[in-house]
């Protein structure tokens, strides 16, 4: 009994210790992006709310420049405590006020994107990650059949273009020329948000066509890397163990096989979230989708810094965020790291 | 496959003869026979072919396309003809000339800042590979940190704040591309590391600097030439990806503000096609190509990807499947 709850103790130790180490990166990660962050318009030629007023050539009102300063924490203070107040607001949810928005606050701006980003990324992310594994398991476990002979070199082949030309083809194929799929927005303009089936049919025919750009230049990485890790475990003793017991073939393949083959996926899915989301807002400017990459193309044509960084840390926090739930996966689906 | 077999095991005989000499001796026959399988491996022709064209192109752009690339050419959003072959852009530039001349821009920035990540992720890696303990994981810290942080937005921030121009581009695009080349590298450096010609080099008091970059970075050619051709690949596809947002300097001609005029100009809605297809083509063929020369890299020089290779060859000549083999590279 009492060498039970010792080794039980013992586990929860290491998988502490593990998410303790992981937390902890993912804290520095977050320190450098927002250091980053802050020395970023402090590094322009002079004061960084007199440069974008420049840039603006006197189109800002007085009250959008002091609350730039504000933003930006300028004051006379010495850098370290401009830091520390910097820090602070942000602590408490301060982004600062949007240029082109003024005066609205950042978070809220980006709260409006937010909602569909996460529609939009998170679903056909999803949706690319599962779909892309199982066609790598699939293509490894009949090496040379249809799947993995066909579907590789066209994955690759559509891979290599970049996202966002993809859905411009999409765009301007499916959507302009055969007038298959709604050309931009989130829903219908002669509908208003609400909990009802027409306006819930709408936002799926609007999403459907760059969730499926995603998809498509997104899947083939998965595929590739499931089918080629498959391929090294497929060789290892224990899946001719399991064979030679005469296991059903399907419980060999997902079971035996599939399950060690996933971890490396799943540690190259936080990397790569990060790189599939950069697309995903690309796509979204393509689709005048509303969310925050069409935000951020907002915030570049009209030079709103205070909009563009905000954008920048809940991004970066968001990635870290998902990254960490991605370890939490991780320990839960390998059991070497409970038991090491 | 019999003979084939064969004659991979006298290899594996005579290179295991050769094995006992210095270390100088093996490795470079060995070296150039990578080579060798490259230079014949298809896709690497293929990949090579297109690249080269491409270099042509943005050589001879004079030739190809005389005149000014940002001169007027005729009206708005004409079709292709025998004048404009690719029509002209909504601005009434010709299409073509942009396309030929913008090679040139997107070629120069892909290659300068591949080359760039691949130079500072080289240093770092190897620093941090072979040298390892408290080096390792400060710097093994930086990559993972700078590789976590999404790339688009913090693109963006970096080149919103710099002067718009193809240099701030090529800055901004290194800063943030140089981590996935160290990481590559920083593995490899560590499995050499504890290779007995390294041993041999520290015991014999050569300098670390010395022993990193001439004893083994030219054992690890192959991995730099692939780390090479990906941060390309990268480069390539985030200045387009840049230009496209509007962030690098709209007034010049590479392929990336093709495509911002383009959707400036809003052409698509026009149905003036011939604005943003080629470009787009261009972009994929170029990242195409560097993807099949990385393809043949990893096929030439992973020895499970060439095994494979010769497994599945086998498994077509006696058309069996579900054959279960443990894909043994021997020689």
């Amino acid at each position: 009994m009492v060498t039970a709850l010792i080794t039980v103790y013992a586990k929860g130790n290491l998988v502490m210790r593990y998410l303790l180490r992981r937390i902890g990166f993912y804290a520095v990660a977050a320190w450098v992006s927002l250091t980053v962050n802050f020395f970023l318009p402090r590094m322009m030629p002079g004061d960084p709310a007199s440069a974008i007023f420049a840039r603006f050539q006197g189109k800002l009102r007085p009250e959008e420049i002091e609350s730039l300063r504000k933003a930006y924490g300028l004051s006379d203070a010495p850098l370290l405590t401009q830091f520390g107040q910097y820090l602070s607001s942000i602590f408490h949810g301060d982004f600062g006020i949007s240029i082109n928005f003024f005066p609205v606050k950042v978070t809220s701006v980006i709260a409006t994107g937010l909602i569909w980003t996460l529609l939009l990324a998170g679903s056909a992310t999803i949706f690319s990650f599962v779909l892309g594994n199982l066609l790598g398991i699939f293509g490894a476990w009949r090496r040379g059949g249809l799947v993995d002979s066909v579907l590789p070199p066209l994955l690759i082949f559509i891979g290599a273009f970049p996202y966002f030309f993809v859905a411009m083809l999409a765009l301007y194929f499916l959507g302009f020329k055969q007038n298959l799929f709604p050309l931009r927005h989130a829903y219908s303009d002669s509908l208003s948000p609400g909990w009802n089936m027409a306006f819930a049919l709408s936002v799926l025919k609007h999403m459907t066509l760059p969730a499926l750009c995603i998809v498509g230049t997104s899947i083939g990485g998965w595929m590739l890397g499931m089918r080629n890790t498959m391929v090294g475990v497929l060789a290892e003793d224990y899946i001719t163990m399991a064979q030679a017991k005469g296991i059903a073939q399907r419980r060999i393949m997902f079971n035996y096989a599939a399950r060690n083959a996933l971890l490396p996926s799943i540690t190259s899915f936080g990397m790569a979230l990060g790189f599939v989301l950069s697309g995903s807002l690309l796509t979204e400017i393509v689709f005048s989708y509303p969310g925050l990459g069409y935000l951020l193309l907002q915030a570049v044509r009209n030079l709103d810094y205070p909009l563009m960084q905000g954008l920048f840390l809940m991004i970066t926090f968001a990635v870290l965020g998902a990254n960490l739930l991605v370890d939490m996966v991780y320990v839960w689906l390998d059991p070497r790291i409970r038991a090491r | 496959m019999q003979a084939k077999q064969k004659s991979a095991d006298v290899q594996a005989t005579v290179s295991g003869a050769v094995m006992p000499l210095p270390e100088a001796a093996p490795s470079r026959p060995k070296r150039a026979s990578w080579l060798r399988r490259f230079v014949r491996n298809r896709k690497a022709v293929i990949g090579f072919t297109i690249v080269l064209f491409f270099i042509l192109v943005a050589v001879l752009a004079p030739l190809i396309a005389p005149g000014n690339p940002k001169e007027f050419a005729g009206r708005a959003n004409l079709a292709p003809s025998a004048e404009h072959l690719l029509g002209t852009s909504g601005q009434g530039t010709d299409v073509f000339r942009q396309l030929v001349w913008g090679t040139r821009l997107t070629l120069l920035v892909g290659f300068a800042t591949g080359l760039l990540c691949t130079c500072i992720g080289t240093i770092v890696g190897l620093t941090a590979g072979y040298f390892g303990g408290w080096v390792d994981d400060v710097l093994s810290l930086l990559m993972n940190v700078v590789l976590i942080i999404p790339g688009l937005p913090l693109l963006v921030t970096l080149a919103a704040f710099l002067r718009p121009g193809p240099t701030s581009v090529v800055i901004v695009l290194t800063a943030t591309g140089w981590a996935w080349p160290a990481r590559v590298l920083r593995s490899q450096a560590l499995s050499l590391r504890s290779k007995d010609f390294v041993s041999a080099a520290v015991v014999s008091g050569e300098h670390s600097w010395r022993i990193i970059f001439l004893e083994i970075l030219p054992n690890m050619i192959s991995v730099f030439a692939g780390s090479l051709v990906g941060a390309t690949i990268y480069a390539i596809g985030a200045d387009v990806g840049l230009a496209y947002l509007g962030l690098s300097d709209v007034g010049v001609v590479s392929w990336g503000t093709v495509l911002y005029w383009a959707t400036t100009n809003s052409s698509m809605l026009v149905g003036a096609w011939w604005t943003f297809i080629p470009a787009g083509l261009c972009i994929a063929l170029v990242a195409f190509a560097l993807a099949m020369i990385n393809y043949a890299l990893d096929e030439v020089t992973n020895p499970r990807l060439r095994a494979e290779k010769e497994v599945s060859n086998a498994l077509n000549e006696r058309t069996r499947r579900h054959i279960l083999i443990t894909p043994v590279r021997r020689g």
